[in-house]
């Protein structure tokens, strides 16, 4: 057990990581957005009027949150350009996998922030005369939103979390940057102990925060 | 007079700065009903509490038909081994304001627990034991249906004869009638009532004066941090000598007709 | 247009059978791990003792604010070095996602143990009851029908985590078809036969899971 640990060996080739996190925060921020802003879609079309719209947002739910993203991302990189003539490149099959997979998780949070808010707030602002999206934006979103917000930040560090994934498709990122040091300095001890901390430092006071905002919305209510 | 079932003595308790009560002495003899009367937040509710260790004083003394419960310290402070606390409790039953039934068990499930789960009975005759308490409440029919089919009432008999089962000591009731629709309040007082013509002792925190007048041989109202006024029903309910005494009872005369 | 052929991808089925096999071989070694290391993890979390409560809390957080696949790398790269043992793909897997699993079990425990009113605490400790037959008796199984939901999606999460373990060359199912796509130079119906299969397989498992919630809902007798 007397292993001696050798992290200089890791801080030699800090660029490296420098490189995958700057990669690695990149992904992050695409996914984040688009996941997010098409989940809120995506949770509209499970409560739209036209009964196409619901059930393809169902099937888009169902399927995302039903199979693994690495198959996802997989897919996009191996078997979507044999079908469309597109290039992907291995960051594009990381947004397509991600962002679609979390946009399923993010449309189940957003419906369940809309459910929860009480149906005297939809009749009072029907009887001011709203129209159902006025309603929708003025009323509804605003307070679903608040309600969901710690939901919503656990979301964005699954994503952030989900980054690594796609080191698979050897996207230059965080963990493949980290596999790359530790084959050229066989110290992989080192370095995933390193990158595993990186993660720690980055996510954690984001996680200790939305523990103090569940605590503090749940005393609200 | 013979030795009491249950004395307290220099019982004290307070939450970090808030003291509830500092020196309380109270002798229950065999056969004794004590309503304890009070204002809201008087210290009703801790004082019970006390006596089952719910709550662990800060001082003074237990002493349940001469044991004298925990290891006194020097401090005047008494530490209280989990073994003691759950000696003690089997021997004093507890009724609380909100039911608190088992709500995953049957009916006969939940007062036949205690004698499976604490005294070690086999289930059989348990079940027998639960039958009978159940009867006596007049819920033997419920028996084999789950507490949320019941009423308030039903449920607080229930609750009742849980705790009679394991044969206490003496029994504490926390305001049983307090979370109850009006109409369910008497028969669960009725209940009581039988109990008290048994002879059972009992400590009984209650909002129904009258109910109290009836029942109690012995009435302590709490004030100021301690027993303010005690005696029989007529001298506390009908000649109170203290002020704070007086003005509670003119309070709760209001709107009676 | 592409013209589809499943047919090579058929004929090596039991290629992906086998891959399947081991998925669930792995899923449910950690979820049976995992839910043993949640509940005991949950218990020195909610204990008085600090010395029990610290190093529980640390685990927790570790391993719920760090990507599997760190995790899943640092068991099989790095902790052989450390111990001096080979770890095979299925060790180092078993370990890390038996942890992993344990770590977000012990919160849905804990969450559900708190959340059992403080009158059931009361009403058990006034009849005499012990701390564990309290736990045991009183608590848990009321505990373990509200957390039944959280643990039902944990698992499903789980099993779809268990493709990471294809990068430490473990022939799971996605290995397998990594493998398939390969050998038949078929990779667009390879992964989406892939696909289906946990499409289906997952599906299957939150519809037995609704199922259950919604005769627990009906058999819970929770409003005392
Ligand atoms: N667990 C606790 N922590 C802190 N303070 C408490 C606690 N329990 C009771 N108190 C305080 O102790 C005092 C006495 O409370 P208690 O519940 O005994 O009153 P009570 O006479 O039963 O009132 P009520 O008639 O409303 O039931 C109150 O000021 C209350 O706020
Ligand atoms: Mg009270």
């Amino acid at each position: 057990m007397n292993y001696n640990w050798d992290f200089a060996s890791v801080f030699d080739n800090w660029w490296a990581l420098a490189v995958g996190l700057q990669g690695t925060l990149r992904l992050f921020a695409v996914c984040l957005i688009l996941g997010m802003s098409l989940g809120l879609l995506v949770a509209l079309g499970r409560r739209a009027h036209a009964k196409p719209v619901r059930w393809a947002s169902t099937g888009f739910v169902e399927f995302f949150r039903n199979t693994p993203v690495l198959v996802q991302i997989l897919w996009f990189y191996y078997a979507l350009p044999i079908l469309a003539p597109v290039e992907i490149s291995p960051f594009m099959a990381a947004i397509l996998g991600i962002s679609l997979n979390s946009a399923a998780y993010s449309a189940e949070i957003f419906r369940g922030g809309i459910q929860s808010i009480e149906p005297g707030q939809w009749e009072a602002a029907r009887a001011i005369g709203m129209s159902g999206l006025q309603t929708m934006r003025r009323v509804v979103l605003p307070q679903a939103v608040r309600r969901i917000i710690p939901s919503l930040t656990n979301r964005g560090v699954e994503i952030f979390k989900m980054t690594t994934l796609a080191s698979v498709v050897a996207y230059v990122e965080l963990l493949q940057q980290g596999k790359l040091v530790a084959s050229l300095n066989f110290n992989p001890l080192e370095v995933y102990t390193v990158v595993a901390a990186l993660f720690l430092i980055i996510l954690y006071p984001i996680v200790r925060a939305t523990y103090g905002l569940e605590r503090r919305l749940a005393r609200s209510d | 007079m013979p030795d009491p079932i249950l004395r307290l003595s220099g019982l004290a308790k307070s939450f970090d700065t808030n003291t509830v009560f500092e020196d309380v002495d109270l002798d229950v003899a065999p056969g004794d009903r004590i309503a304890i009367l009070g204002a809201s937040g008087s210290g009703k509710s801790t004082l019970l509490r006390c006596v089952n260790l719910l709550e662990i004083p800060d001082a003074g003394r237990i002493e349940l038909n001469g044991d004298v419960v925990g290891n006194p310290e020097k401090s005047g402070r008494a530490r209280y081994p989990e073994r003691e606390l759950r000696e003690l409790r089997k021997r004093v039953g507890m009724v609380f304001q909100q039911f608190n039934l088992f709500p995953h068990m049957t009916v006969a499930g939940n007062v036949a627990e205690g004698l499976v789960t604490v005294l070690g009975q086999s289930s059989g005759p348990a079940r027998e034991r639960a039958l009978a308490e159940l009867d006596r409440v007049g819920l033997r029919d419920k028996a084999d249906t789950y507490p949320s089919r019941l009423s308030g009432g039903q449920k607080q008999r229930v609750a009742i004869a849980r705790a009679l089962a394991m044969d206490p000591e003496i029994m504490l009731f926390d305001e049983p009638t307090s979370a109850l629709d009006p109409a369910l309040v008497g028969e669960v007082l009725g209940v009581i009532e039988q109990l008290a013509n048994e002879g059972r002792t009992m400590l009984l925190v209650t909002h129904e004066i009258g109910f109290a007048y009836h029942v109690a041989n012995r009435i302590a109202f709490i004030a100021e941090g301690g027993i303010y006024e005690i005696g029989t029903p007529d001298e506390v309910l009908k000649n109170p000598r203290r002020e704070k005494t007086q003005k509670f009872l003119a309070e709760h005369r209001r709107f009676q007709f | 247009m592409y013209e589809w052929n499943f047919a090579p991808v058929f004929a090596e089925s039991g290629l992906l059978l086998a891959g399947f096999r081991n998925t669930l071989i792995l899923t449910a070694t950690a979820l049976s791990g995992g839910l043993v290391v949640g509940l005991l993890l949950a218990f020195a979390r909610l204990s008085h003792r600090r010395w029990l409560r610290l190093p529980a809390d640390l685990v927790i957080e570790v391993f719920r604010t760090t990507p599997p696949l760190v995790q899943l790398f640092w068991f099989y790269f790095g902790l052989p070095i450390v111990l001096s043992v080979e770890m095979t793909p299925f060790m180092a897997a078993g370990l890390t996602f038996t942890i992993q699993s344990g770590a977000f079990f012990a919160e849905i425990f804990r969450a559900g143990i708190v959340s059992i009113e403080k009158g059931q605490w009361e009403s058990a400790k006034a009849i005499g009851m012990g701390h564990n037959q309290l736990m045991r008796r009183i608590i848990l199984p009321q505990a373990v029908k509200r957390m039944f939901p959280s643990m039902m999606e944990r698992s499903i999460e789980l099993m779809k985590t268990t493709t990471l373990v294809a990068t430490v060359s473990y022939a799971d199912l996605l290995f397998q078809a990594n493998e398939l796509a390969q050998k038949t130079f078929r990779p667009l119906e390879v992964y989406t036969v892939v696909a289906l299969i946990y499409f289906v397989s997952i599906s299957c498992v939150s519809f037995f899971a609704a199922r259950l919630e919604k005769r627990f809902a009906r058999t819970g007798e929770f409003s005392v």
